[in-house]
């Protein structure tokens, strides 16, 4: 069982060159549960998590890390706590699955350590973990879209750190492929206790799979709290600008989102 | 502990192992083959001497002949040779990494230029020597480097747009090295040459002497980043995210490079591609595994010794060092040009 961990944003505004893209954002993520960020394109989703493990520094309000803030930690010291799965990494050429998986290793090694037994069981585990284990010597380049977002996931399983962002973790995947990674998150989760914080497209897996939902709009907060509370047809559109209908998924007992378009609606709409 | 390994484990080691041998054999390889060009270097010639009597010329015993041409000739220029090699490989394939861009080599995007024409000028118009002129040489590299950068930067350096401008401050830079020269009170082909090109004509134990000094200096501290660079590959965010300090590593990794590459211009000029061919060589036959730092640096010291050995004895000319490595490299900056116009479309 991994220490649970306080993670949590105050008064945070956040932006790049001129424009602010998130004004003044409190935030608190729950320690030991899955969190799902929605949000429209350009909310700011992306930068949110940049700035949650210190790559984007704060115009102005605070994350605190257990209390400490997370911009002035060791890069190291952090990085073995809290790991983050950017949105769309690139890999260097010729890159090999097992080479890349490994380099999640970087935070837990010092300048002239050598490889340890543990390095290589991190990798082997988190090869398992995301069935890529049959990868490991092929070039990254020649992977599929779906093989290769696996590949990263089992990157970021590598720095074995207790909070895990991810960025958009099931885009490019196919259905099944999507639900598994999602699996395997949840049994991270149920497992090890890892803290895990993703951005989501797709509203209904999203509140199928998380604690914790959090819509933003505009870089504001738009509500948070249990899926079933957040997920409803007014956040839809506030959120996105979209008639739907939210009904009750009857698989999970979580909301189920059906969107509304201006084609192939049988019902009245609201 | 269980002492029944999964199947994954035992691949993941056992591939990790044979990639270790590999590239300690491969760099072992490469070190053997520097070794043998710089002997052949010393020994081929007007006249042959052989490796017998090259050895007494180096234990510091008077041998007719061969202690002038060995000991004052060939020793100081192969030992330049391979050490300028070495540190322009080194600082070449430092910012093909940083910049993760083959065509974002020094030589490419200005630096070697303005190490180059900074020491012209501070040879033909204030006069100054050795030191002097290192110190000048390492001022230009650095400030270009500067200017490329901040040039280029918009919330992050654009690849292909530091690469356009640090080709255009290049141009500029040679044009202005070009007039340099020919404002020179003496017109002398060989200098002329050697800022333009590189050369290793004339080479001295006094040069010899500062570019081994900054490769002992500025060498480790750059192998002190070899960790963080090769985790710059990654991109600077999956890089940051797994506890590289991006500016700081930057910087270091910046002055180190920079301070190699302009000691090493200062002794032999802008020797042509050498910077930018090392890093693709080394990584083609090292593949990904580990840093790539000291297996550039030996192929660059390969290249160079390799190129002034033909430059000088393979045609009825002698031509120099730079114009051999410059035919070499050409053919691939054009092929890099061609692919990036293809993939992109951005150049
Ligand atoms: N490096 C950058 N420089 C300048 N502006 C940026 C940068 N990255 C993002 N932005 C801008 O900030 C805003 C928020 O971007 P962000 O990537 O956080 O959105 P997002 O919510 O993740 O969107 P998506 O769902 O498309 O991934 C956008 O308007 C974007 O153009
Ligand atoms: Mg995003």
């Amino acid at each position: 069982m991994t220490a649970t961990h306080s993670l949590l944003v105050s008064s945070l505004r956040l932006g790049y060159g001129d424009r602010t893209v998130i004004e003044s954002l409190d935030l608190t993520l729950p320690p030991g549960k899955i969190t799902a960020i929605v949000g429209a394109n350009a909310c700011g989703k992306s930068t949110l998590l940049r700035s949650m493990s210190r790559l984007l520094a704060p115009r102005a309000g605070h994350v605190l890390l257990d209390g400490r803030e997370v911009h002035k930690m060791p890069a190291k010291e952090l990085a073995r706590t809290l790991g983050l799965l950017p949105q769309s990494p690139v890999a260097p050429e010729g890159i090999t699955v097992s080479d890349l998986v490994g380099r999640g290793r970087n935070p837990h090694q010092r300048l002239l350590s050598r490889w340890s037994r543990e390095d290589d069981a991190a990798v082997a585990a988190a090869l398992d973990a995301t069935h890529t284990a049959d990868l490991a010597d092929r070039s990254v380049d020649e992977l599929s879209g779906g093989q290769r977002q696996r590949v990263w996931i089992a990157m970021a399983l590598a720095q074995q750190t207790d909070l895990l962002l991810l960025d958009e973790p099931t885009t490019f995947l196919d259905v099944s492929h999507q639900v598994e990674v999602l699996d395997l998150l949840t049994d991270l989760n149920r497992n090890r206790g890892t803290t895990i914080v993703m951005v989501l497209h797709d509203l209904n897996m999203a509140a199928r799979y998380a604690d914790h939902l959090i819509a933003l709009a505009d870089g504001k907060l738009h509500a948070a709290g249990e899926p079933s509370a957040v997920l409803t047809e007014d956040c839809v559109r506030a959120v996105f600008g979209l008639d739907s209908q939210v009904i009750t998924d009857p698989t999970s007992g979580k909301p189920l989102m059906l969107p509304l378009g201006r084609h192939h609606v049988a019902i009245t709409r609201p | 502990m269980s002492t029944s390994l999964s199947p994954t484990l035992a691949a993941v080691t056992g591939s990790r192992v044979r990639r270790s041998r590999r590239r300690a054999l491969v760099i072992g390889l490469l070190a053997t083959l520097v070794v043998a060009a710089y002997g052949v270097n010393l020994m081929v010639g007007e006249t042959f001497y052989p490796p017998s009597e090259i050895w007494r010329v180096i234990l510091g015993e008077t041998v007719p002949g061969a202690s002038f041409t060995v000991g004052e000739l060939r020793l100081p220029r192969a030992t330049l040779a391979a050490l300028a090699g070495f540190c322009f490989g080194m600082g070449g394939v430092t910012f093909q990494t940083m910049l993760r861009n083959p065509l974002a080599s020094p030589d490419v995007i200005g630096i070697t230029s303005g190490a180059s024409a900074a020491a012209a000028f501070a040879i033909v118009v204030l006069g100054l020597t050795e030191t002097g002129v290192s110190a000048f040489a390492i001022g230009a590299g650095l400030a270009v480097a500067i200017i490329v950068y901040t040039l280029s930067f918009r919330d992050g350096v654009a690849g292909t747009r530091l690469i356009l401008i640090g080709i255009g401050i290049a141009a500029m830079l040679d044009s202005a090295t070009a007039y340099v020269l020919s404002q020179a009170a003496q017109w002398d082909l060989q200098q002329a040459q050697r800022w333009l090109t590189g050369s290793l004509n004339g080479a001295t134990w006094d040069e010899t002497a500062q570019v081994a000094l900054a490769l002992l200096v500025l060498g480790p501290l750059l192998l002190g980043q070899a960790r963080n660079l090769f985790m710059l590959q990654l991109g600077d965010d999956t890089a940051a995210a797994l506890g590289v300090r991006l500016e700081r590593t930057r910087i270091v990794v910046i002055v180190a490079a920079v301070g190699l590459l302009a000691f090493a211009t200062a002794a032999t000029g802008p020797i042509a591609f050498v910077a930018f061919l090392s890093g693709p060589i080394a990584a083609r036959i090292i593949g990904s595994a580990g840093s790539l730092l000291v297996p550039a640096g030996l192929v660059g010291a390969l290249l160079v010794l390799v190129a002034d050995l033909i430059g000088q004895y393979a045609f009825d000319i002698r031509y120099p060092v730079g114009v051999v490595t410059g035919v070499l490299g050409a053919p691939y900056l054009v092929y890099l040009l061609i692919r990036t116009n293809r993939a992109g479309g951005s150049l």
